[in-house]
């Protein structure tokens, strides 16, 4: 129980800080839209009603938390999943073009990263650009992505992915360079030592040594999915999808479905992020690399 | 035709270039020419392949088009870039990793808040902070303040994790040094906790670099006044002005190497005698 | 030249363990003379380390009292009564030698061109003029544990504890810097507690040797040593070092049972 405390006490003492935080200012940010129409109609609010009128707006500049939940609440549990108001349906969307493009990125990139490892002309010319793109604010490339595509005829999920793909590629390249030459000369000389063909050391030796690098990429790589899948369906006014969510909202001062969509967003993020991280634990004690 | 037989010609002479190259001595100057060869190459294929399928330039324009609006643009680009660099990603790039790196030292003195805060900064690190960018947007206005606004809670979570993790990564003899020399709390922190945080601060520094820069470009997006990197980009996809586009995105691409760069740089000349500088 | 430095009165320490309590020392007492040169030997476990720790106040006895020049360990480390020196040399990689061993004096106040001479005096002292400049990692490991003797000699404790400083380092290295150290205490007549598992080094470094055993952390004898204060390596071929070295390896079998 103490040890539970320990872990769990100080993060649920911040969140606790934060859920407070967040009602006070969303008391201070619409305090100024209810007395000002209250001044229209000649009133003044009493404190308790200032607060009461504070939460329970309908475009708040900063909705209460309760609100927004209220709001996930009716959108999920509420709506049929097959609703265009259903946020489940929403998350689908976008969930489904960040799957997609994490897989096509991951697979390209370990096999980029095998290809890098193995061939020193390939090391020399392509490692550089690859350090170099991680520099780059790729994610600006994305609307330009999604209206040449759309103008050769592909539409819906594959731009998306395309973007997501784009996302995951780059972590997981450079994090399996990394780890493919994670063993160390001791272990690669031993292995020449029993004359082994270099598809043995790669199966039996670097490939397992790389698996913790691939995981730290692999979170990466999904959260970065998801931004490229979010940030892929502003563009084209998309209508499904948390993206098109956040811009409708934004068009037409829905903050409470803004914020619905962002935890949502944040929701699938951490799962998504977790779900790797338990495959993560499972694998490694598998392979006895953690206990 | 003669565009494509050209372009795999080149390309098949320069990858048995930079092969016999990578063979051959490593001088610094070969270490810098394969990968500039292979840039090169990878341009000649582009503006080939082009040519040759007569690829209709709405869809991809040929580097020299791009190359050509770039120069003729100049002073719309740099309008641009002061817009969304200088003013959105660079104020909110300062502000929000100040921010973080005080926090940090707060936090530091309290293992409890460091307990707490470092599961949620990892949590929120991982997080599509971006999706914040309409709410910004609608509480500081359309113009740089909403960006940086964006860019400050986009680089506060990654620095803070950074700076908390680099001020508890000084070994157990320094501390216990520290502790035989009576020195006091502040003595500690600038004789023994920055310094050892240092690797792990511009790592920080570096990774929110392009943080600031996606950060600033994608805030516009939603809602910007008509100047800005993310405001041209999302019109001119809108007119098919795709050369232009290109043009906007590689001064993102200078602006964000030439940003991670310099952090790099300072990077190099402050923890010189950390194990990963030290060659 | 029998004034009492540190004195160990029934001092205990128990840790809380998810095992169990450990006992890492239970009723240590002990007097260390001004001048004297005392080591501490036992197998691993023994307390040896957490006795050195409680001198320096870097570890809260739960029992007894243990006094550092009539202080307790507390307020002697505010007065900074000793030089602590540790397994690994602990030097700050971004700091030059020089600036190593400035860096105590920083803390203490001293002005700059005090700071300065007392650099270059230490440095002298543990043969490595020249090498101010220098940064730690371009130095072998016996060079950096002279620097971070350099740095414990630096400010003016007349105590110096040393926590197996030359367990690192190889055998002909430590040959030449037990020399050097024996030198040094003869020229700065400081007194010093020093950790080891080494026999041979206990005995030859020695004006007492302490041997502990473990479980709990106890004292198991206390050898006065025969040799002339003034020694040279050769020393160790003598019967009477032989005789001392087995005295203590007797001490060290009685209290272990190689469990």
């Amino acid at each position: 129980m103490t040890k539970l405390w320990h872990t769990a006490g100080p993060v649920l003492s911040i969140l606790l800080v934060l859920a407070l935080l967040w009602y006070g200012a969303a008391i201070a940010l619409n305090a100024a839209w209810a007395k000002d129409k209250a001044s229209r109609i000649d009133k003044t609010l009493s404190f308790s009603e200032l607060v009461a009128d504070t939460m329970s707006q309908e475009k708040p500049l900063l909705p209460a938390p309760h609100q927004v939940v209220k709001e996930i609440y009716e959108t999920t549990v509420l709506k049929k999943i097959t609703s265009k108001r259903s946020l489940v349906w929403h998350s689908w969307i976008t969930l489904s073009a960040t799957l997609l493009g994490f897989a096509f990125g991951t697979v390209l990139g370990v096999l980029l990263a095998v290809g890098i490892v193995y061939s020193r002309a390939m090391d020399m010319s392509v490692m550089p650009w690859v350090i170099t793109s991680q520099t780059i604010p790729i994610l600006a490339v994305a609307p330009m992505i999604i209206v040449v595509l759309n103008a050769v005829g592909v539409s819906g999920l594959l731009p998306k992915a395309f973007i997501s793909m784009y996302l995951s590629f780059f972590p997981v390249v450079v994090g399996m360079v990394k780890g493919l030459r994670a063993p160390d000369q001791m272990q690669l000389d031993q292995m020449r030592t029993w004359s082994a063909p270099k598809a043995t050391s790669f199966w039996k030796l670097r490939l397992p040594s790389s698996m913790p690098y691939l995981f730290a990429s692999l979170k990466i790589g999904i959260a970065a999915s998801l931004v490229g899948a979010i940030v892929g369906e502003l563009p084209t006014g998309a209508v499904a999808g948390l993206g098109a969510r956040l811009l409708a909202g934004s068009y037409y001062g829905q903050t409470i479905q803004i914020w619905s969509a962002l935890i949502c967003a944040a929701v699938l993020a951490a799962s998504l992020v977790a779900l790797i991280g338990m495959i993560e634990r499972i694998t490694l004690r598998r392979m006895g690399m953690v206990q | 035709m003669s565009w494509i037989v050209t372009a795999v010609v080149f390309w098949l002479a320069m990858w048995t270039l930079n092969v016999r190259l990578a063979k051959g001595e490593q001088t610094r100057f070969v270490k810098i020419l394969v990968p500039t060869l292979f840039g090169v190459t990878l341009l000649v294929l582009w503006e080939s392949f082009v040519r040759g399928f007569s690829i209709s330039p709405i869809l991809l324009p040929p580097p020299s088009a791009i190359a050509a609006r770039f120069v003729s643009s100049l002073p719309t680009l740099w309008e641009d870039f002061v817009q969304t660099f200088i003013k959105g990603a660079l104020s909110g790039y300062v502000i929000g990793c100040s921010a973080a790196f005080l926090t940090a030292i707060a936090v530091d003195r309290s293992d409890f808040l460091k307990r707490g805060l470092l599961p949620i900064g990892n949590f929120v690190a991982a997080l599509p902070i971006i999706g914040m960018a309409p709410i910004l947007v609608m509480w500081f206005g359309f113009d740089w303040q909403s960006k940086s606004a964006v860019v400050v809670i986009m680089v506060f979570f990654p620095m803070l994790v950074n700076t908390v993790a680099g001020l508890s990564a000084k070994d157990a003899i320094q501390t216990d040094l520290m502790n035989t020399y009576g020195a006091s709390y502040w003595q500690s922190l600038f004789k023994l906790g920055l310094p050892a945080a240092m690797p792990f601060i511009f790592n920080g520094l570096k990774i929110c670099t392009t943080l600031a820069l996606i950060g600033a470009i994608v805030a516009e997006f939603f809602g910007s006044p008509i100047r800005g990197m993310g405001f041209r980009i999302s019109t001119e996809v809108g007119r098919l002005a795709l050369d232009m586009v290109w043009a906007e995105i590689t001064v993102a691409a200078l602006a964000g190497s030439a940003f991670y760069g310099t952090m790099a740089l300072i990077e190099k000349a402050v923890t010189f005698w950390h194990p990963s500088q030290r060659n | 030249m029998n004034e009492t430095v540190i004195s160990a009165k029934n001092l205990s320490l128990t840790f809380q363990t998810n095992d169990g309590p450990v006992h890492a020392l239970k009723d240590i007492n002990l007097d260390i003379n001004k001048g004297d040169f005392v080591s501490f030997i036992g197998p691993s476990g023994c307390g040896k380390t957490t006795f050195l720790r409680c001198m320096a106040d870097l570890e809260a006895p739960t029992g007894g009292s243990i006094t550092v020049n009539g202080m307790s360990a507390a307020e002697a480390r505010m007065k900074r009564a000793y030089g602590y020196v540790f397994q690994a040399a602990g030097l700050y990689p971004w700091r030059t030698i020089g600036g190593n061993i400035r860096l105590p004096l920083e803390i203490m106040g001293y002005d700059k061109a005090e700071q300065a001479k007392r650099v270059a005096n230490v440095l002298e002292l543990v043969e490595l003029a020249g090498f101010e400049k220098k940064f730690p990692w371009q130095l072998s490991g016996g060079m950096q544990q002279r620097a971070s003797i350099a740095r414990a000699l630096a400010f003016d404790a007349d105590i110096l504890l040393m926590d197996e400083p030359f367990g690192a380092l190889d055998e002909i290295v430590r040959d030449h810097l037990n020399e050097q150290l024996l030198k040094l205490w003869a020229r700065t007549e400081k007194t010093i507690g020093f950790v080891t598992h080494s026999i041979p080094e206990a005995v030859f470094l020695s004006t007492r040797i302490v041997v502990m055993s473990p479980r709990p952390g106890r004292i198991a004898d206390v050898i006065e040593s025969t040799l002339p204060r003034d020694r040279t390596l050769d020393i160790r071929e003598s019967q009477e070092f032989i005789d001392i070295a087995h005295r203590v390896r007797e001490g060290l079998r009685a209290g272990h049972a190689y469990d």
